[in-house]
């Protein structure tokens, strides 16, 4: 199975990346983007073959290690990789 | 009196640590290796700055994986000394030895410049040769020093009066012109609930000696020094 992990600054923290990107991107004329979050992309290959498992496996890591819950969300799919 | 000083890859104040305790303080030093099995009997532990195992995820993610770090947190839970600098601070936050987190700059700088800190506790092992309220004039050298908690996290720490160190301006007015980094309540350093982890992004083995432009960060270093041997480690 693969994951893909996205973990993101909870919407409480100061996201000072986002807010200059924003600014990039307004100074480049998109002036609808109301609001830039940055965060991770994460991906992992993991040798398990049961989705469920696989599902309780990373978001065990995502809380041991991955993300800093005091700061960060996280959120991830977990897809067949098509060689088993 | 011994100080032992914890050496990840990636740790770059070690040897300024090293230098204090064994040139200006003339107390007993020992550096520990991340790998070491045994703090070797020291009666504080400091985690010094740099950038332990890169950084790599978040800034002392991977150190607190490190063998010493389940000692370290061994030495805390049995009122040992434990003293976080910058780098130090933030494993100590990864770790759990202290709430929070420290996060990227406001200001996306690596803010490398001197500060004033507002000392709030002089009742610690940390801080008992600092006045009440004295202002110490001390560096700071980091991207990611913006002191995060919840709200409830951070009214709990007020309320126990565990923040020890603020920004402030030479006067000792903890004014936001005077925050480098955008932590919240202009926090530099907290202590644990018990009174012996203290993390801190300034540098205060950088200010230890007149010739580095001050010595008020040799306080701390003396505080400590004239009181570890009266924690009770059991």
């Amino acid at each position: 199975m693969i994951a893909h992990i996205i973990v993101t600054p909870k919407p409480v923290v100061n996201d000072p990346q986002g807010v200059t990107v924003r600014q990039g991107l307004a100074s480049l004329g998109f002036r609808e983007v109301l609001d830039v979050r940055v965060g991770k992309y994460i991906e992992l290959s993991l040798d398990i073959s049961s989705e469920h498992e696989a599902r309780e496996r990373v978001e065990e890591m995502c809380r041991q290690l991955l993300a800093n819950h005091v700061i960060e969300d996280f959120r991830f799919e977990v897809i067949r990789d098509g060689r088993r | 009196m011994k100080f032992g000083v914890v050496v990840f890859p990636g740790t770059w104040s070690d040897r300024d640590c090293g230098w204090v305790i064994d040139q200006v303080l003339g107390a007993e030093l020992i550096y520990l290796w991340h790998k070491d099995t045994d703090l070797k009997g020291c009666d504080c532990v400091i985690l010094p700055g740099g950038f332990a195992y890169g950084d790599y995820l978040r800034t002392g993610a991977i150190a607190r994986f490190a063998p010493i770090m389940e000692l370290v947190g061994e030495f805390a839970d049995r009122g040992g000394l434990v003293w976080g600098i910058c780098n130090g601070f933030q494993v100590l936050c990864e770790a759990g030895l202290l709430p929070g987190a420290l996060i990227r700059n406001a200001s996306l700088e690596f803010r490398c410049e001197w500060t004033n800190l507002v000392v709030e506790r002089t009742d610690l092992p940390f801080t008992s040769k600092c006045g009440e309220r004295e202002v110490l004039h001390a560096p700071i050298a980091h991207g990611e020093g913006s002191y995060f908690a919840d709200p409830a996290t951070l009214s709990r720490l007020e309320q126990r009066g565990q923040v020890v160190f603020r920004y402030c301006d030479a006067t000792g007015r903890v004014v936001p012109g005077a925050n480098p980094n955008g932590s919240l309540h202009n926090i530099a350093g907290i202590v644990n609930a018990r009174g012996n982890v203290l993390g801190m992004m300034p540098h205060p083995e950088r200010c230890s000696e007149p010739e580095l432009g001050g010595a008020d960060g040799v306080k701390l270093f003396r505080s400590v020094a004239g009181n570890a041997m009266k924690v009770l480690v059991s």
